[in-house]
């Protein structure tokens, strides 16, 4: 592995309940390399979402801490653009201008007004939403909605792209075309991306490598498994290969067997 | 064309419009006359039964002023308070056109003379009762409205400012605006002074009344709405590094207009309500006026006329929030919470 990019060192963090502090994860430890895709998987409430959003600067670590590219994380930024499990575009506005909000509040200094606009509709197109940028997200479906949110993340310019469930809310058919639009993209932007996912076919399919969590509280990474299938992957020839049924069912056991903390201990 | 001029009626207001339209084409006659019925028939039976309920128990009652009116009396009372009005216009109009006459005279022997201009001191009519009204509760609702929405947002945006409003709120929102009245009359005596006053006394009284109890539907919905922003937009600001005066013009203003027009609306409803009390005591001419006046006058008519009174007021009221709703459907991104 080359020189991290992204490294998450000894990241805990407790939220105050009326109980007492609640630990929700204990000294998680991770090192992403430039244009890696990683997945965090586990079961839910382990933390994932928490991790992510530490990454994202919208938690703060109890302790330890994110650096990203030598430098310490420690508010939210459009470097690290999240695209949210419910789509989170504002209802007010269409999605041409979800979109152009977005470039807008980035490149206000970098880009003149007719750069921003042909950025705005070059990274709707790469998410094939080009036919519809004067609807309102009230109006498509929540397969385009979350099209245009991965839209908006990516027209950030994001040194970091981080997805919390971006497909978790779809229905099968409509997360696999996603998927397979998030592949091309990738194959093309080559991003670094954290996702997280309760999918494992689609950790499987879009990994470089699947990182699983233990469950709550306190958790923490368990184990990290490498995903060396050769890309461009493509679902139909994978469904029979053995060795993407050999990881498949790695991640499998894992999140049966051996997701509580002592055993990975 | 029909199809679009179809998709227009069954968007408005008017969609009892679009099963005619398909009965005209010939669609189904048989499904579109009972739609008909459901949506056009029904209220207008109703109506009638209420009319007829109306007639009926109100020959039973005698009164000090005589019979209690039924429908037709009423009907007639109208009549009465239209002709009187455009017989006031004629009157207004002969009179200036009097005036016009003798001075162009006055000028035509010797354009040096000096000519004087009167305006026309009629009594008001009730077509002018109406049009007071309305421009007062439109004063006070529009005073209440710059009051209530930027302290409502402050509230929705902290909550700090919020617990300290509350019991303020919460105490002032119930009281009766003829509580307030005497207070506002005599506030208003010992401030607003002036020899040449551009509001008479009675408006400007009026006015605030209304204001004071229209306020608080406007700021508690405002304040709701800023405060129960979804959390998920408010992390896209923050991941966007919006400045706070940017999120708030960008981010939590247009998130809140659904619930603030909410809140307009309640407060437009209970601002005409207070008004007519508020009109009553203050002497201000317009609707509550001319019901106490002529209550106080005691004519054989006067019920009849206080009737009519009653049916504007409610007519008005309904469009009133008629126009609101619409207003809420043309700004509000949600269109589920100006349904109803």
């Amino acid at each position: 592995m080359s020189t991290p990019y992204l490294k998450i060192e000894q990241v805990s963090i407790e939220f105050p309940t009326p109980k007492g502090p609640f630990k929700a994860l204990d000294k998680v430890n991770l090192k992403i390399s430039r244009g890696e895709f990683v997945s965090l998987i586990g079961h839910s409430g382990c933390g994932k979402s928490t991790v992510l959003n530490i990454v994202a600067g919208l938690y703060k670590a109890t302790e330890g801490g994110v650096v990203l590219e030598g430098k310490e994380v420690d508010e939210p930024g459009p470097e690290r653009a999240v695209v949210f499990q419910h789509h989170s575009l504002l209802p007010w506005l269409s999605v041409y201008d979800n979109v152009r909000l977005a470039v807008d509040t980035v490149f206000k200094k970098t880009m003149n007004k007719a750069e921003r606009d042909a950025w705005t509709r070059h990274n709707l197109e790469l998410v094939h939403m080009s036919h519809a940028l004067e609807k309102r997200p009230g109006e498509i479906s929540g397969g385009m909605k979350q099209r245009v949110g991965i839209a908006r993340a990516l027209a950030m310019k994001p040194k970091v792209l981080l997805m919390d469930e971006p497909f978790g809310a779809l229905d099968a058919l409509t997360r696999a075309h996603l998927q397979d639009s998030l592949m091309e993209i990738q194959t093309e932007l080559n991003n670094t991306v954290i996702m997280i996912t309760h999918d494992v076919d689609e950790a499987v399919l879009l990994s470089d490598r699947i990182v699983m969590m233990t469950n709550g509280p306190a958790a923490t990474v368990g184990e990290i498994l490498e995903i060396d299938l050769p890309r461009p992957r493509n679902r139909l020839q994978l469904a029979n290969d053995p060795h993407y049924n050999h990881l498949r069912a790695e991640v499998l056991s894992f999140l049966h067997d051996r997701h509580s903390r002592k055993d990975v201990a | 064309m029909t199809t679009r001029m179809l998709n227009w009626f069954m968007s408005s207001e008017t969609s009892w419009f679009a099963p005619i339209i398909k009965l005209c084409k010939g669609e189904n006659p048989k499904d579109q006359i009972n739609t008909i019925f459901k949506t056009v028939g029904v209220p207008v039976i109703a109506f009638m039964i209420f009319l007829v309920l109306w007639s009926a128990s109100a020959s039973r009652v005698q009164t000090s002023l005589g019979q209690v009116p039924g429908p037709v009396a009423v009907m007639e009372q109208a009549q009465n308070l239209l002709a009187e009005h455009r017989a006031e216009r004629q009157k207004a109009a002969d009179f200036y056109e009097r005036q016009r006459i003798r001075n162009e005279a006055k000028l035509a022997k010797d354009p040096q003379a000096e000519v004087k201009w009167r305006t026309y001191n009629g009594r008001p009519t009730y077509m002018d009762q109406i049009w007071t009204s309305l421009y007062t509760v439109f004063s006070g609702f529009l005073l209440a409205s710059l009051l209530a929405i930027p302290l409502g947002i402050v509230c929705g945006l902290n909550q700090t400012t919020y617990s300290a409003l509350d019991p303020l709120i919460q105490i002032f929102k119930p009281v009766s605006p003829l509580a307030w009245l005497p207070i506002v009359t005599m506030v208003v005596s010992a401030v607003y002074v002036s020899d040449d006053p551009m509001f008479p006394k009675s408006f400007v009284n009026s006015a605030i009344t209304v204001t004071l109890c229209c306020l608080w539907p406007t700021l508690i919905n405002t304040a709701v709405g800023v405060a129960n922003i979804d959390k998920d937009l408010i992390n896209v600001s923050r991941v966007l590094r919006l400045s706070w005066f940017a999120q708030l013009r960008k981010i939590v203003l247009p998130a809140a207009i659904p619930m603030m027009f909410t809140g307009l609306r309640l407060s437009l409803g209970v601002g005409w309500m207070v008004l007519i009390a508020a009109e009553m005591l203050a002497q201000n001419p317009g609707l509550g006026k001319f019901v106490w006046d002529e209550f106080q006058n005691g004519s054989s008519n006067s019920l009849g006329r206080i009737m009519v009174a009653v049916l504007t007021i409610g007519f008005i009221g309904f469009l009133l929030d008629r126009l609101m709703l619409s207003l809420q459907r043309a700004v509000s991104w949600d269109k589920s919470s100006a349904s109803r």
